[in-house]
Parts: C-alpha cells; sequence; structure tokens
C-alpha cells in the first residue's frame, strides 16, 4: 500500500531518503551516466557530476543579454575588421611606396631633356639593386598635367615640364639609396632631381595613420562597451537568480558548484549572443568589402583581409563569451563569499 | 554517524548580535541529543530564527562555542560547510522555494545537489510528494501552490534526504490544524528513524501532541529550560537505531 496522509499509522517512505556521501564529505560524487534523457528531467542532467547542471531556467535568446552582446559584437566585429582594412591598405600603399623613386629631369630644351633621359635610365639601370626605371612618356605626363594646366596647354614647350623617371629599387629608398642613385646621374644628368615617392607622399601617411590610430581607438573603446555590457548582463542575470544561489547555497551545494551552473548558463548566453553578432559583422564586412572592390581603387584593393585578419575577428566574439563567464564565475563566487 | 557519541549539536555561551544592537541572543548554551524531538518556543522576536539559523550553519554567532556532529563548528573551513550543510533538513520560515522549478524539482534538489544519479531521484521524490499529500501537484510551480502546499513541498525537501538533523522554523505556520498535526507526525516518524528533530513554533498546543519531545524556551535571547529536560534528557529507547 502506498503511505499516504491519511494513513492512521504514519510510515516514511522507505525507499526515498538519501545519499549521505560518507557524515564529512563534502565533495559531491562524480557519476558518469546520469539522466541523461530522461524525460522532463533532461534539462537538468547531472548536477554535482561536472555535468551541465541547469538550475536557471534556460531563456535562450529570450531574455535582453544574448541580444545586448549580439549587438555589441556586430559593431565591434565591424570596427575590427574596417581597422585591420584600413591598417592593410596603408601597409600595402607604404610597400608600394617605400621602393619608389621619381627621377626628374629638369631642362628646358626638349631634345637635350630626351637625350638626357635616356642617358639617365640607363645609368640608373646600372646601379646595382636598381629593380626598374621607366621614362614615363610625355602622352602620360600631358595626361596628369591637364587637370592643371588645361588640354593642349603643355604641347610644345610653352610650359617646360621636366620629364619623368619612375624608379623601382628592392628595399626602402632611404637616404643612402638616394644618394647612391644621386651619384650614378651625377654625370649624365646633372640637374636631375632624385625623390623617394614616400617623401611625396608624406601627408597622406599621416593621414592614414590617423585613420589606423582612429580605428584602433574604436576597437578599444568598443571592446570596453562590450566588456561593461557584459558584464552588466551578467550581474543582472545574477541579480535575479540570487535567491536561487542562496538556496542552493544553504542545502549544501558547493560554490564550484554553483559557480559551474551559472558560467555555463550565461557562456550559453553569451555564445547564442556573440555568434548572431559574429554573423551579422561579417555579412556586413563582406557586403562594403565587395562595395569597395567596386570602385577598382588601387589604394584600397590593398583593404583584403588576411586569413589571419579574420582569426583576429573571430577573436572578438570569443572574448566576448570568454568575459562573461568570467564574470558570471566571479560575480557568484563574490555573492556566495558574503554568505558564509 | 556521529550519533554515537550521543550529541548532535551543543552551543556554549552563544551570543548573536546584528550590527552594533544589544545581544538578540544572549548567553544561550544546551545540547541537543541524537535521536531527541526538540521543540524551541518563545515569544515572537525571541530569536527562535536567529537561534536556528545558527544551527544550520547560515550565520555565525557573535561569540561563544557551537559543535556541531561533534566537530567545532565556529572554526570549520569554508569548503567543509556544504558537507555539514548535507547533514542537516531545514524548513525555514519563509519556505524559500526555487520559484521556476516544480514541486518536483524543488523536492529533487538535495539529492542532486548531494550528486545522487538521477535513476535514485525520480521515485523517492514521487513517494515523497505522494506522501505530503501532493502527488497531483507534482508539477506545479510555487507561486501556483497555496501557502500550506508550499510548505509541504518545503518540509518534503527538508526530510527526503533523511538528514542526520531536521530545522523546522514554524513548519505549521500556514496549515489548518489537522494538517499540522499530520506534518508533526512525519516529523515524528523521521524522528523514529534516527533523525534529532528541532521544531521552532510558538503554538504551544503542538508541544503536547509529541509525546516525549522536549522543550527549549528562548525568553528574550535568553535560554531556559522549563522541564530541566536539556541538561536530563529522559531516556530513549529507539533514540538510536
Ligand atoms: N538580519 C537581521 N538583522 C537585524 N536584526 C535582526 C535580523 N534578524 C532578526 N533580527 C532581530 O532579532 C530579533 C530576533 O529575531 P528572530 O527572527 O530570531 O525572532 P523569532 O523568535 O524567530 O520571531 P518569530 O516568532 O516572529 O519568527 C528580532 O528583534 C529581530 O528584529
Ligand atoms: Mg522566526
Amino acid at each position: 500500500m502506498k503511505p499516504s496522509m491519511d494513513d492512521e499509522q504514519v510510515q516514511i517512505p522507505q525507499r526515498p531518503l538519501a545519499p549521505t556521501g560518507g557524515p564529512a564529505d563534502p565533495a559531491p560524487r562524480r557519476g558518469g551516466v546520469l539522466g541523461r534523457g530522461e524525460g522532463k528531467l533532461a534539462g537538468w542532467r547531472a548536477f554535482g557530476s561536472g555535468g551541465e547542471g541547469v538550475l536557471v531556467p534556460q531563456a535562450r535568446l529570450s531574455g535582453p543579454t544574448p541580444w545586448v552582446i549580439a549587438i555589441m559584437v556586430t559593431i565591434t566585429v565591424i570596427a575590427a575588421a574596417t581597422g585591420l582594412a584600413l591598417r592593410n591598405i596603408a601597409n600595402a600603399a607604404a610597400l608600394d611606396l617605400a621602393g619608389g623613386v621619381s627621377v626628374q629631369i629638369i631642362e628646358a630644351q626638349a631634345p637635350i631633356r630626351a637625350a638626357q633621359a635616356q642617358a639617365a635610365q640607363k645609368a640608373l639601370l646600372a646601379v646595382p639593386g636598381v629593380i626598374s626605371a621607366r621614362v614615363v612618356p610625355q602622352a602620360e605626363l600631358d595626361q596628369l598635367l591637364v587637370p592643371w594646366l588645361g588640354a593642349g596647354m603643355s604641347d610644345g614647350d610653352m610650359v617646360p615640364v621636366p620629364a619623368m623617371i619612375d624608379v623601382r629599387i628592392d628595399g626602402a629608398a632611404d637616404g643612402g639609396r638616394i644618394a647612391a642613385l644621386r651619384a650614378a646621374l651625377g654625370r649624365v644628368a646633372p640637374g636631375a632631381r632624385v625623390d623617394a615617392q614616400s617623401h611625396w607622399l608624406a601627408p597622406v601617411f599621416e593621414a592614414m595613420d590617423s585613420l589606423r590610430w582612429l580605428a584602433l581607438s574604436m576597437i578599444a573603446l568598443l571592446a570596453l562597451a562590450l566588456a561593461a555590457a557584459v558584464l552588466l548582463s551578467a550581474r543582472s542575470a545574477l541579480g535575479t537568480h540570487r535567491q536561487t544561489i542562496e538556496i542552493v547555497h544553504n542545502l549544501g551545494g558547493t560554490d564550484a558548484q554553483i559557480a559551474r551552473i551559472f558560467q555555463r548558463s550565461m557562456g550559453m548566453d553569451a555564445t547564442l549572443g556573440s555568434l548572431v553578432g559574429l554573423v551579422l559583422g561579417q555579412v556586413a564586412v563582406v557586403v562594403l568589402g565587395a562595395r569597395f572592390a567596386g570602385l577598382g581603387a588601387g589604394l584600397l584593393a590593398g583593404g583584403v583581409l588576411r586569413p589571419l585578419d579574420w582569426a583576429v575577428v573571430a577573436l572578438v566574439p570569443a572574448a566576448a563569451v570568454a568575459l562573461a563567464m568570467l564574470t558570471a564565475r566571479l560575480s557568484v563566487l563574490i555573492a556566495l563569499r558574503r554568505m558564509l | 554517524m556521529t550519533g554515537m557519541t550521543g550529541e548532535i549539536a551543543r552551543f556554549d555561551n552563544v551570543g548573536l548580535r546584528y550590527g552594533p544592537d544589544r545581544e538578540v541572543l544572549c548567553d544561550v548554551g544546551f545540547t541537543l541529543h541524537a535521536g531527541h524531538f526538540y521543540f524551541l518556543t518563545g515569544a515572537s522576536g525571541a530569536g527562535k530564527s536567529s537561534l536556528l539559523r545558527m544551527l544550520y550553519l547560515a550565520q555565525r554567532p557573535s561569540r561563544g562555542m557551537i559543535s556541531l556532529f561533534g566537530t567545532d563548528a565556529i572554526t570549520l573551513p569554508r569548503h567543509r560547510l556544504p558537507g555539514f550543510r548535507r547533514r542537516i533538513g531545514v524548513v525555514y520560515q519563509d519556505y524559500r522555494l526555487v520559484p521556476h522549478l516544480s514541486a518536483f524539482d524543488n523536492v529533487a534538489l538535495p539529492l542532486r545537489v548531494a550528486g545522487v544519479p538521477e535513476r535514485d531521484v525520480v521515485q523517492p521524490v514521487k513517494d515523497m510528494l505522494e506522501w505530503v499529500g501532493l502527488a497531483d501537484r507534482m508539477e506545479a510551480r510555487p507561486a501556483t501552490l497555496s501557502g500550506g502546499e508550499q510548505q509541504r513541498v518545503a518540509i518534503a525537501r527538508a526530510v527526503i534526504g533523511r538528514p542526520e538533523l531536521l530545522v523546522a522554523d514554524e513548519p505549521t505556520g500556514n496549515v489548518d490544524p489537522d494538517m499540522a498535526i499530520k506534518l508533526l507526525r512525519l516529523f515524528e516518524a523521521l524522528n523514529r528513524l534516527g533523525t534529532t528533530v528541532v521544531v521552532a513554533t510558538h503554538d504551544l498546543h503542538l508541544l503536547q501532541k509529541v509525546p516525549g519531545s522536549l522543550i527549549m524556551r528562548l525568553d528574550r535571547g535568553r535560554m531556559s529550560d522549563p522541564t530541566g529536560a536539556l541538561r536530563y534528557p529522559p531516556r530513549r529507547e529507539n533514540a538510536q537505531p
């Protein structure tokens, strides 16, 4: 007969009463196959066994936490990708220009200018380390000058335009290399001006550098905001479960046990939010990238993200999850310390 | 079991103050012997709940000595407390059920915390809920249960692990007199199986319902021993099963 409240003779159910893991044994038993998929208990799984004890309600994507994290991760991913792309553009441009040297032959008389240019080209090619030396054709120069002087103006000798030689050397065009080139030109074209191209573009590089710093500080600020958002949502989530934490604590739950439960639950929420954010952010980055590729601008072509860059971008959500779990864990442990 | 020493808990010169005010409990001293059934009475505000909180390790005294299961509980390192708490079943004055868990899961909580395999959890919990008359409310959340039903869930949770010491703070405050007596019988049955029981109440009628029970009285934070039974507990044949 089943015992019940109405029985005259009260009998404690014989099977129930439980554990006693040895009188003073606080360690939960490490069970192996605890209640996997036991119908309505499935959500629980092994509480004290290092399994995924689920004591907090699983509000997957229904609470604000995952969405806040998703939005912050999206923005941070876009900022990180943009910053990395900017850095790549700047680096590619620098690499492109570092080995570039312009030689101008300033000579009013066209035939002499042309002869000097030819001689200079030969002399330059003889210098060790010079990869190429190209006399920029007159037509090309005219094209460059059209916006400044108007069509047809450079025709004839009305406005003498220096001859240009575009030189590429292996390595950066520093003072020593420039001096070597000058020396080589000394005999054939004494009036030649030799300049590193990077010298002309210094303002561009400065602007790029500022952009790079801007992107970096944006990433830093957003990372801080993301950290704050994760921190706040982890703590507010725990605030709502404070009562549960206290109860489990009073029932003999160990700090590690309780921290693990909340760390897991927070980790789940943060993972879902971060994945959503990563996908959204990457879609935005890819779409933007396609738009810029459509421009066909030479400089921007250097702005593609390399695999390593994508790895860095993927670090954003990973860091968000790690931070969320760490925050949850520390908050729970601190709350528990106050409880005796 | 530490029942072998015959001593479950001992308080010596225990004092407790919350903040800088006067002591809520003052020079409290008593011994709980294994297998006995104790009532703790006293007017509202006398300090019953405060005393019990120290007994179930939720509060440290401001001064004095407390030993539990033969071990000094004051100097017990933090990491050993959970092990001791698992040997004590507690019915809180305010129940403290986990609000988003069903009655079933609330009662199963102590077993799961202790790492009992799930297959050994289901049937005992069902039996226990049936036993307190809640067989048809197993899946109900606490919020949808009446005060008395919540109290019975809290009691089922406190006894499911068959603790060595059961501490109940006004466990019958919210149920009708008939149910109060039934619940008291549950405690008695548990007591017969070897659990030492401490029930705080100001319902003096209850005291007479448990023959052989011992009475502790708190009077504005001081312990009195009206029957002398604390110092000279009567022998009980079934005290040590
Ligand atoms: N956390 C606390 N902080 C400050 N004072 C407290 C606290 N808990 C209890 N008190 C005070 O300690 C005294 C004893 O309280 P306690 O709850 O132990 O009484 P009680 O005997 O259980 O009363 P009741 O029968 O009404 O439950 C009361 O004066 C109360 O105001
Ligand atoms: Mg009280």
